[in-house]
């Protein structure tokens, strides 16, 4: 295409070069093979390889007695995982998983219209940047602060005495299952965190996808006598949903994986990510823990597909 | 038109449901503030016994605290530089060509945020152990970069999608090289795109903990020092006094991503 005369932005023909981008335009597999190569190599080694890896060490066994790892195909690690506590402690994961999710998608349905219908792109990108900002800053920071807020003499307890709501929380705490002794050693407290931790990432998306209604498409609902309340139920909902699977694949995701939020605030009872870590660590029981990580793999997988199904990765 | 751009009742009390899950979501860095100045550093009582700065002097000079965050810097710098050539790299194959498995390589590079941090951090943390390798800076740099290229690859996929392919084509035809094509055509399309990825995914390293635990041997990124006073906690407010710096730190490489990916028209986002 290219070898005629001399043009400004070729240096004097180096051979090589010239050569090389020749063959490189003749054969784009081969460029494409050279750009690939290094990502692939990274991602499908040492990120995948380990991920198989994994995989491969939850069929091994741990023997009881020497509390070695005994390296031959076992399911014995499989089995122990249904036993009662464990399942327990994955049924646990994936409820406290659901119910953040759930009250993310709530709680970001009405910030994401409001920045998706908001007419000054000033305030737009202002509001932007205030979903962004938690969602990069530290996740560390963000726990640590919850720590004050639910501490028994904190701010939030001194809060609710100001406004004679003792008695509320009181009854609150004292519920089965999600009470404790106070909203630092209790599943609502707990819910409370990883709700705070994981809502940004399902506002973005969330916004992402409203951001696409038309106003007209809302403006003909209107017309057509429909109440708001219809037209965000016949309309907006139906139109955020993809938005909302995309956010609850993080959500869920990272909820199933934490194990720093349920240690710091909540009771002792353990999550799957927490189960994971006493396994491989002190237990030495790599196996038992390589069958816990299975669970959010195997779950993530199977909502994976089901996200993709929908057109969740477009609004992404 | 009561229903078009401003609505009546429904619209303000949205409105104030924004309003709460924004403070909801700011109000604790604030918190955090507050106590960085508490002379209270036995419990988190409030309102606070008194104000007081020293705790900002007694965290200049505690040694264990610097450490950290030398250690912290220097891990985000490097993942970050390899996160853009392998960011890079993917962005720009997958975006040229439609190839066989193409979309197998995006899940594949997606798939280390998708998955639980645990996850990632116990299958790297069993293969290194598996190698005989001992656990040390470097292992720490090999997780968070390959957390880290997602966020690279995002930018730039989304500063190509944008650009039109018929300037490369152009520049071939005028006779460039795909090296001088690539550093005049499209590293200046894709540079803010680049800065802005560079800027998060040095911000993404900066606050890692949960991969960083596995990874990690005795050595304390930042992140690990406040998990460890988080359990252990010894002089609180001088932990609040890092968390401020650690928030106001990352909150510039965040401020400046986003104006610069919204300089590319629409914002890309994670």
């Amino acid at each position: 295409m290219s070898n005629g005369a001399p043009h400004p932005l070729s240096d004097p023909p180096r051979t090589w070069i010239r050569r090389l981008s020749t063959l490189l335009f003749i054969r784009p597999r081969l460029m494409l093979f050279l750009l690939l190569t290094p990502p692939l190599l990274w991602l499908g080694i040492i990120y995948l390889g380990s991920l198989v890896a994994l995989l491969v060490q939850s069929f091994f066994r741990l023997d009881g007695f020497t509390g070695m790892v005994v390296r031959e195909f076992s399911l014995s690690s499989y089995l122990e995982l249904t036993s009662i506590p464990n399942l327990e402690i994955v049924f646990r994961t994936t409820v406290m998983a659901t119910a953040v999710t759930l009250t993310s998608a709530l709680l970001a349905l009405p910030l994401g219209y409001t920045m998706a219908r908001s007419t000054s792109p000033r305030l737009k990108g202002m509001l932007y940047l205030a979903v962004l900002l938690p969602l990069w800053s530290s996740y560390i920071v963000r726990v640590f602060s919850w720590k004050m807020i639910l501490a028994k003499e904190g701010i939030l307890n001194w809060l609710v005495e100001q406004v004679h709501l003792k008695w509320l929380l009181e009854a609150i705490l004292s519920l089965p299952v999600i009470g404790g002794s106070s909203l630092s050693f209790s599943y609502l407290g707990a819910f409370l965190v990883f709700v705070y931790i994981w809502l940004p990432y399902m506002i973005l998306p969330v916004n992402a996808a409203l951001e696409r209604i038309p106003q007209s498409v809302l403006d003909a609902s209107n017309d057509l006598g429909a109440r708001p309340w219809m037209t965000f139920r016949k309309v907006i909902f139906p139109l955020a949903l993809p938005g909302i699977v995309a956010g609850s694949i993080f959500t869920f995701s990272l909820t199933l994986g934490d194990y720093i939020i349920p240690g710091a605030i909540g009771n002792s009872s353990y999550f799957i990510g927490q189960a994971v870590l006493a396994h491989q660590g002190t237990a030495g029981n790599i196996p038992l823990a390589a069958a816990f990580t299975v669970v959010p793999i195997l779950i993530m997988g199977v909502y994976l597909t089901l996200a993709k199904r929908m057109g969740a990765f477009d609004a992404l | 038109m009561r229903f078009s751009k401003k609505p009546g009742g429904s619209g303000s009390l949205l409105k104030l449901g924004a309003a709460a899950v924004l403070m909801f979501l700011h109000l604790p860095f604030l918190v955090i503030l507050l106590y960085a100045f508490t002379t209270d550093d036995a419990t988190y009582r409030f309102p606070l016994p008194g104000f007081t700065t020293e705790w900002f002097a007694v965290a200049w000079g505690r040694s264990d605290i610097w450490e950290a965050l030398f250690l912290s810097l220097r891990v985000a710098s490097i993942s970050t530089l390899l996160a853009l050539m392998l960011g890079t790299l993917a962005a720009l194959a997958v975006h040229r060509s439609r190839f066989f498995g193409r979309e197998t390589v995006s899940l594949l590079i997606i798939l280390p945020i998708a998955l639980p941090g645990i996850v990632t951090g116990i299958a790297l943390r069993s293969s290194i152990s598996l190698g005989g390798l001992p656990f040390n800076f470097w292992t720490i740099i090999v997780g968070h970069a390959t957390f880290c290229v997602v966020v690279v690859y995002n930018n730039v996929v989304a500063r190509l999608r944008r650009t039109s392919g018929s300037l490369v084509e152009a520049s071939m035809d005028l006779g460039a090289n795909p090296f001088q094509t690539f550093r005049y055509v499209v590293l200046p399309t894709i540079a803010t795109a680049l800065l802005a990825g560079g800027m998060l995914a040095f911000a993404l390293s900066f606050d890692e903990v949960i991969v960083t635990t596995f990874t990690a041997g005795q050595q304390q990124t930042l992140p690990i020092w406040m998990f460890s006073q988080l359990t252990r906690p010894r002089q609180r407010p001088v932990t609040n006094v890092v968390a401020v710096f650690v928030v106001a730190v990352t909150f510039v490489p965040i401020i400046i991503a986003h104006y610069l990916s919204m300089r590319g028209s629409e914002g890309s986002k994670k």
